[in-house]
């Protein structure tokens, strides 16, 4: 299972508490996590990537096992600590704004 | 027995205000989406119980909410508002080409007679509708590809398409809006477009008189008079009395003519309402007084409003879709603040009190007249 965190305002739009857990198929990777958080939770779909270009939203990042991943590839291997469930793949709300 | 729903979007979440007939005692619902933007709600004309929202947020873009019980739940509908094709280029502040990028939903306009379609006007502007209670949205591009697209501009708010009117007598009319281009009218259910701006005419573009490029900050119609329309531009409040083939000022006796809000008694089409503003870098009433001014003679000649509004050190400011007005025998009449007020006449403007003082910056108010 891969463990995901969202920001509370995607915890109260998909109105999951604490963790999601979610199972995907093939390679972990951003996009693999993603795609399988947005067909869980369809309503989520547009606010993490935009809708087109399937680009991270500016205002969020990706972090894991205590590294920013945002700049990674949407295809590249998450660590294998995310992977194997021992870490989770937090998103996360830049702080800014009011 | 009849009442109002007040539906009040924020910087901060929506709110829902209700009251019976006398408009004395309110219940206050909310924040709905707290931490969210709330640009827009409104209810839709055929069905009371079905409300569209437009909620939006830096962090996370935008999210359509739709209601179907007056407000007590909601559900997120569609969101992904595409272009049709390649969107092209408008101006940027600095005269350069700017790619066309979807931000936000300003406006939410619920069809008169179906509940389940309903246009929204969105930055960059563009006009996009929904036949499905808004799970999916095309956009009309005939707007935006109207020939004068790229010498659109944003005014400071952003390129918005802020401002939706539907015919009540003819379903292919509309009229639309947009800071910095002006004021467009498609006569044949949107396909095809024809700006609207003879008689504008604003210092603050090369050619004050141009046929695009008006920061019109927003247009109100009465209902039984579609032909006549009331706008409050950047600074002058115009009227047409030809669908907007030609505008006239009608600021008269206004201390100040710059403002955003305009709207009309539900009963009597040349009584309109504005909220002068001290001018477009000094946003808030003119002497620290909050004075809404109204016209029973279709503008030229105003009256201030003051009864039961602050007189002294206020500066708030009163966005453009920030007034509305109900429907029951004695008008009334609502504004919010960009101080949190949400304010209500009964009596069509002759007295105020605030229904709420303390809500985050107002952006939106729009009432239902309930049976």
């Amino acid at each position: 299972m891969i463990r995901v965190v969202l920001p509370a305002h995607l915890r109260t739009l998909s109105a999951c508490q604490g963790e999601v857990q979610l199972e995907v198929k093939g390679a972990v990777t951003q996009k693999s996590v993603l795609d399988a958080l947005e067909e869980r939770f369809p309503m989520l779909r547009g606010t993490i990537r935009e809708h087109v270009t399937q680009q991270r939203r500016p205002f969020l990042r990706f972090f894991a096992c205590e590294e920013d991943l945002s700049h990674e590839s949407p295809d590249a291997p998450l660590p294998e600590a995310v992977a194997s469930g021992k870490e989770p793949l937090l998103i996360i709300g830049a702080i800014a704004g009011g | 027995m009849s009442g109002v729903r007040v539906l009040v979007g924020t910087r901060k979440g929506a709110f829902v205000l209700t009251a019976d007939g006398k408009r004395e005692k309110w219940d206050v619902s909310g924040p709905h989406f707290a931490g969210w933007e709330l640009y827009h709600i409104k209810g839709s004309p055929a069905d009371q119980n079905r409300l569209y929202a437009s909620q939006t947020s830096g962090w996370f873009g935008q999210l359509i909410q739709r209601s179907d019980d007056g407000g007590k739940t909601w559900a997120p509908v569609g969101n992904k508002f595409v272009y049709d094709g390649v969107p092209g280029k408008h101006q940027w502040y600095d005269g350069t080409a700017h790619p066309w990028e979807f931000k936000r939903v300003w406006h939410l306009e619920p069809s008169l007679n179906d509940p389940d379609t309903v246009y929204a006007g969105v930055e960059d502007a563009a006009l996009f509708r929904s036949t499905d209670g808004g799970q999916n949205w095309e956009e009309l591009s005939g707007l935006r590809k109207h020939g004068s697209g790229p010498n659109w501009q944003p005014g400071a708010g952003g390129m918005c398409l802020h401002t939706i009117i539907l015919d009540p007598t003819d379903k292919n009319r509309m009229f639309i809006a947009i800071s910095a281009a002006g004021a467009f009218r498609t006569d044949d259910g949107g396909n095809t477009w024809q700006p609207i701006n003879r008689g504008l005419k604003s210092q603050y573009i090369p050619n004050p008189e141009a046929k695009v490029g008006h920061c019109v900050h927003h247009i109100a119609m009465h209902k039984s008079r579609p032909n006549v329309l009331y706008m409050q531009k950047h600074w002058d409040v115009m009227r047409s009395d030809n669908a907007g083939d030609l505008w006239q000022e009608v600021s008269g006796n206004l201390p100040t003519d710059f403002g955003f809000a305009i709207d009309v008694h539900a009963h009597d089409p040349e009584t309109i309402y504005v909220v002068p503003i001290k001018s477009d870098s000094e946003h808030f009433p003119l002497d620290g007084k909050l004075r809404v001014y109204r016209s029973k003679t279709g503008g030229n000649e105003w009256e201030a409003l003051t009864k039961g509004l602050p007189q002294s050190d206020c500066y708030v400011n009163v966005l453009r879709d920030a007034m509305s007005v109900d429907s029951l025998d004695s008008c009334g009449v609502y504004f919010g603040t960009t101080g949190g007020q949400v304010y209500v006449s009964p009596d069509a403007g002759d007295s105020w009190t605030p229904i709420v003082r303390d809500l985050p910056a107002v952006l939106s108010v729009e009432v239902q007249t309930l049976s």
